[in-house]
């Protein structure tokens, strides 16, 4: 049987030609209360390119079938086209197997694996999990269920103003109950990126394996999970390009060997009788059931396109983008910016003087600018520097500077409105 | 009707200087709502004599669309009796979520301005709020949420 890779080789080009990006992306055609849609929640999700709208109707089309089952023609092409996928994104995080790479549903699903598969095994009564204050929920509430299961303790890393680490009382919290740590590559809404590396090799100094939350870093860094030397790495494809449904969880392989069953049922065994069960290997192990063949196919398209475009192009230009928004931002009087990280990626959250964001959305609405309103899931990061909840534009490769100059116009009339 | 005009001028005056906005020294009935999905929350302090509502206050932490509701709100309910106040109530919201029809007689008045948040399905909690508050406070219930089991608005609006 031939087998179908598509990878198409990286071109890696350090200028990105956003005209000729954009014209990939249908969506961006669209009109919103009569004025040009302008993107700006891509934070919360991206858009997808026409190349991986049309990988889904080709593999729609002429390659679907159950994976892993079949002996036909079409089981065995579905079945080689999703492995293709693994080893497409085993080269782009750079994992040192294919078998590390483990198809899940998204980040909350692939943390979720880690606290029932590793969690319930490994972390017990009295031990201690290290989070942060920046998390997302998604990344606080499952240990939070696990430490009241087990009896374990969650100490949480605080942040300064600006919205950083504070990375010596990181390093305080260690002690020899310390079981765990969990800890985002990028804050989702203020965009801070975190210290990571040297975060893991603090904490595997000391013995303690760490995962990482990195749904807001894989469209936007090179990720390399072997040189950050991280244990558990969580991303999502509808952040980056490609279908909701579908997300990767990265384990270093003596992990996951290690760690029980998440989910139990079809093609993560070996064998089953009523007596005993046992498991298939990694990554088998973790993906019970027919997975989102469909979204895999698709994610391993969209990397595909973010390879093309070249991810080191689209992180220098996002930084233009938001360092071209930031000064806007910084000349209008009233709105505070809200995450002031010396290093961050292209999210501006803020807050209007006396308008409340709600109202900032529904009126930037109006232009056709889509941002984020409210606690963006990370009410903790929210008590701490005593905002409510806030407006937050988060940008893509495929915004341009006339993009940011249309939503800074937009905050204008959203003021002359409330004045 | 465009989300222009919902911010129409009153909307935007209530926002400004909120009617009847702080507490009572005595309240008879109170409760507080809160919009999950936002953090918004609001007080409401009442007076009840026999079947009127005498006094009524609140105060909290909302966007223009909810503030403007509950001032409106406030003045519109002053003296009347109870059994009028849940008929606006319930007129309120049957409006803000599409069910009334404006063309048949109702009694809302000038609060018709916020017909428009139908067309706003993340913004009908907004506006519902106050009212959701002041039918607690009515049946003396502590506390409300746009989020409770009653709110025909309850289905979720997202949460990534």
């Amino acid at each position: 049987m031939k087998i179908i890779d598509s990878t198409l080789q990286p071109q890696i080009d350090s200028t990105l030609d956003v005209a000729r990006v954009r014209a990939d992306f249908p969506i961006l055609k669209l009109q919103v209360e009569g004025k040009p849609l302008v993107y700006l929640d891509n934070a919360a999700s991206s858009q997808m390119p026409q190349p991986v709208i049309d990988r889904l109707v080709r593999y729609q089309t002429s390659q679907h079938a159950n994976i892993n089952r079949g002996v036909h023609y079409l089981s065995e092409t579905a079945t080689a086209e999703y492995e293709a996928v693994r080893r497409k994104l085993q080269r782009f995080i750079n994992a040192r197997e294919d078998r590390e790479v483990i198809f899940t549903s998204g980040t909350t699903d692939s943390i979720n694996l880690v606290m029932h598969g590793y969690g319930r095994k490994f972390i017990g009564a009295g031990d201690e999990i290290i989070l942060t204050t920046l998390e997302h929920h998604s990344n606080i509430v499952p240990w939070q269920m696990l430490a009241e299961e087990k009896g374990a303790r969650i100490r949480v890393v605080p942040i300064n103003d600006a919205g950083e680490l504070l990375i010596d009382e990181y390093e305080k919290l260690f002690n020899e109950r310390t079981k765990f740590v969990g800890v985002m590559h990028v804050s989702n809404a203020l965009g801070t990126v975190n210290p990571i590396r040297e975060m893991i090799a603090f904490a595997h100094a000391r013995g303690v394996p760490v995962l990482v939350d990195g749904a807001q870093a894989a469209p936007h860094m090179k990720v390399d999970v072997q040189d950050l030397d991280c244990d558990f790495y969580a991303f999502s494809g509808h952040k980056m390009c490609g279908p909701t449904g579908i997300g990767i969880l990265y384990g270093k392989a003596e992990f996951l060997e290690r760690m029980q069953p998440f989910k139990g049922g079809g093609d993560m065994i070996l064998s089953v009788t009523f007596e005993r069960t046992t498991y298939n290997s990694i990554p088998h192990k973790f993906e019970a059931g027919t997975p989102p063949i469909a979204a895999a196919i698709g994610l391993g398209a969209a990397v595909d396109y973010l390879s093309n475009v070249g991810i080191d192009a689209i992180a220098a230009y996002e930084v233009e983008l938001l360092t071209y928004a930031t000064e806007q931002m910084r000349q209008i009087p009233g709105v505070r910016i809200i995450g002031t990280a010396a290093k961050k990626t292209a999210v501006l959250s803020f807050e209007m003087a006396g308008v409340h964001p709600h109202d900032v959305g529904t009126l930037l609405n109006q232009e056709g600018v889509a941002v984020r309103t409210g606690h963006h899931c990370v009410q903790p990061v929210m008590l701490r520097l005593k905002v409510p909840a806030t407006t937050r534009a988060s940008f893509a490769f495929y915004n341009t500077m006339a993009e940011v100059d249309t939503f800074i116009a937009g905050i204008r009339t959203v003021q002359k409105i409330f004045i | 009707m465009t989300t222009k005009s919902l911010y129409q001028e009153v909307i935007l005056d209530h926002n400004r200087k909120p009617r009847n906005y702080g507490k009572l020294d005595k309240a008879s009935h109170h409760a507080v709502g809160h919009n999950p999905l936002c953090g918004d929350h609001l007080d409401i302090d009442l007076n009840l004599e026999g079947e009127h509502i005498e006094g009524i206050a609140f105060h909290g932490e909302s966007c223009a669309i909810c503030k403007a509701s509950a001032s409106m709100m406030t003045t519109v309910v002053k003296g009347k009796s109870l059994a009028d106040a849940e008929m606006l109530i319930k007129e309120f919201r049957d409006m803000a979520t599409g069910t009334l029809d404006l063309a048949h007689p109702h009694h809302l008045g000038r609060l018709t301005v916020f017909a428009g948040v139908r067309d706003l399905p993340t913004r009908v909690k907004c506006a519902i709020l106050p009212w959701h508050t002041l039918h607690a406070a009515l049946n003396s219930v502590s506390t409300t949420s746009t989020e409770a089991e009653d709110d025909p608005m309850h289905a979720a609006i997202g949460d990534a």
